[in-house]
């Protein structure tokens, strides 16, 4: 299953959505907030991966 | 699934068109957009020293970025000079301070920096531990714009930018809907202020027409940032209320955003017509300008 790095809670969690916008809806991030990295490469939101990918999630929200 | 403009790969789907598009278009795209709004709404004049406002984070560091390249492009015709507001937030603030220094070395750009700490003898983080029930934002906004204003003078600034976007600026002309401060939107805009005032310097926001997303996949790009943080006091402000509610509402409906945006410069000019005599006064403590005669840096400083 493809393994997600949340930046913000400095976390990692399995997920088993391959689809990257059907993750971050299992994940209830909104995707006007966030970018994805694959491999340090941004990637789109309709990417698919593949069950050993690894991405991270990036707040875009920074504050202050 | 190729870039609109080429074959490349791309990195960003924007949301106002669905325009696909890879690295090196998208860069392309945003600086084109940020100086076309320079050039339009004239933010930028020959001989313009510009004072660049910056806290180390991805919109500050971006404008600085865009700003620089866009001097340099001028033959250093328009000065740049960078100005940090230290305000003292333990494990958010020192992260992008180290961020900002660096890239003013590498890029040797002068940078000054102002502090909380400097300024009223108390960073933020022990104002708020003195005043549990005051919101952080509502200190902190009124000292930063006050700290902005007096060491960009100081600086012999003829503008000060920032790296406002389009999500900040939605944010706010929705926050002054929702508490009726309808006086407030008159000094919103790309670039601010109702009348001219010696003792203002007019601010500049580059990055109008770009969303929060866009400027973040800049910065990302440009390898700007070590670390995207978010302010630890964010979530007590009303702003981080309607920064919500506006990205849900984006995400529903695509290009809401650009569209509050849009209607509100429709009638800025009437908004700028009608509270363009509102008198500036002279801060009594510290003679700074204010709406009233103790100005909102000095009522904050009287309670910390």
């Amino acid at each position: 299953m493809p393994t997600v790095y949340l930046e913000k809670e400095d976390k990692t969690v399995e997920v088993n959505e391959l689809i990257v916008s059907e993750i971050l809806k299992s994940l209830k991030i909104n995707p006007t907030t966030v970018i994805i990295t694959k491999n340090d490469e941004l990637i789109l939101e309709e990417s698919k991966l593949s069950k050993e990918d690894k991405i991270t999630i990036i707040p875009v929200i920074s504050g202050g | 699934m190729a870039c609109k403009f080429c074959s490349e790969k791309p990195v960003i789907k924007l949301t106002n068109n669905e325009e696909k598009l890879c690295r090196s278009c998208f860069i392309k795209y945003f600086e084109r957009k940020a100086i076309r709004t320079i050039n339009k709404y004239k933010l930028i004049e020959e001989n313009d020293r510009i004072v660049i406002g910056i806290s180390g984070g991805k919109d500050s560091l971006s404008v600085l970025n865009l700003l620089n390249k866009y001097s340099k492009k001028r033959n250093n015709k328009i000065s740049i000079t960078a100005l940090l507001i230290d305000e003292g937030i333990k494990n958010y603030r020192n992260y992008s301070i180290e961020d900002a220094k660096r890239f003013c070395r590498e890029n040797k750009i002068k940078l000054h920096i102002a502090s909380y700490k400097e300024e009223t003898g108390k960073t933020l983080d022990n104002m708020k531990k003195h005043r549990k029930d005051t919101i952080a934002c509502s200190m902190c906004g009124v000292l930063r714009r006050y700290l902005l204003n007096k060491s960009s003078r100081k600086l012999k600034a003829t503008k000060l930018a920032t790296g406002h976007n389009l999500d900040d600026e939605a944010q706010s002309i929705i926050m002054n809907q929702f508490r009726h401060n309808i006086s407030l939107s008159a000094r919103l805009g790309p670039i601010t202020g109702v009348r001219k005032d010696p003792r203002f310097i007019p601010r500049i926001k580059p990055f109008y027409f770009l969303t929060e997303k866009e400027v973040a996949t800049y910065a990302y790009l440009n390898n700007l940032i070590s670390k995207f943080n978010e302010c630890p006091y964010c979530e007590e402000s009303n702003r981080f209320f309607v920064r919500d509610m506006l990205n849900d509402i984006e995400s529903k409906y695509p290009g809401t955003k650009h569209s509050i945006v849009a209607s509100f410069l429709e009638v800025l000019p009437l908004l700028k017509e009608k509270y363009k005599n509102q008198e500036i006064n002279t801060c009594k403590l510290c003679k700074e300008p204010a709406s009233s005669d103790i100005c909102s840096a000095c009522k904050v400083k009287s309670i910390i």
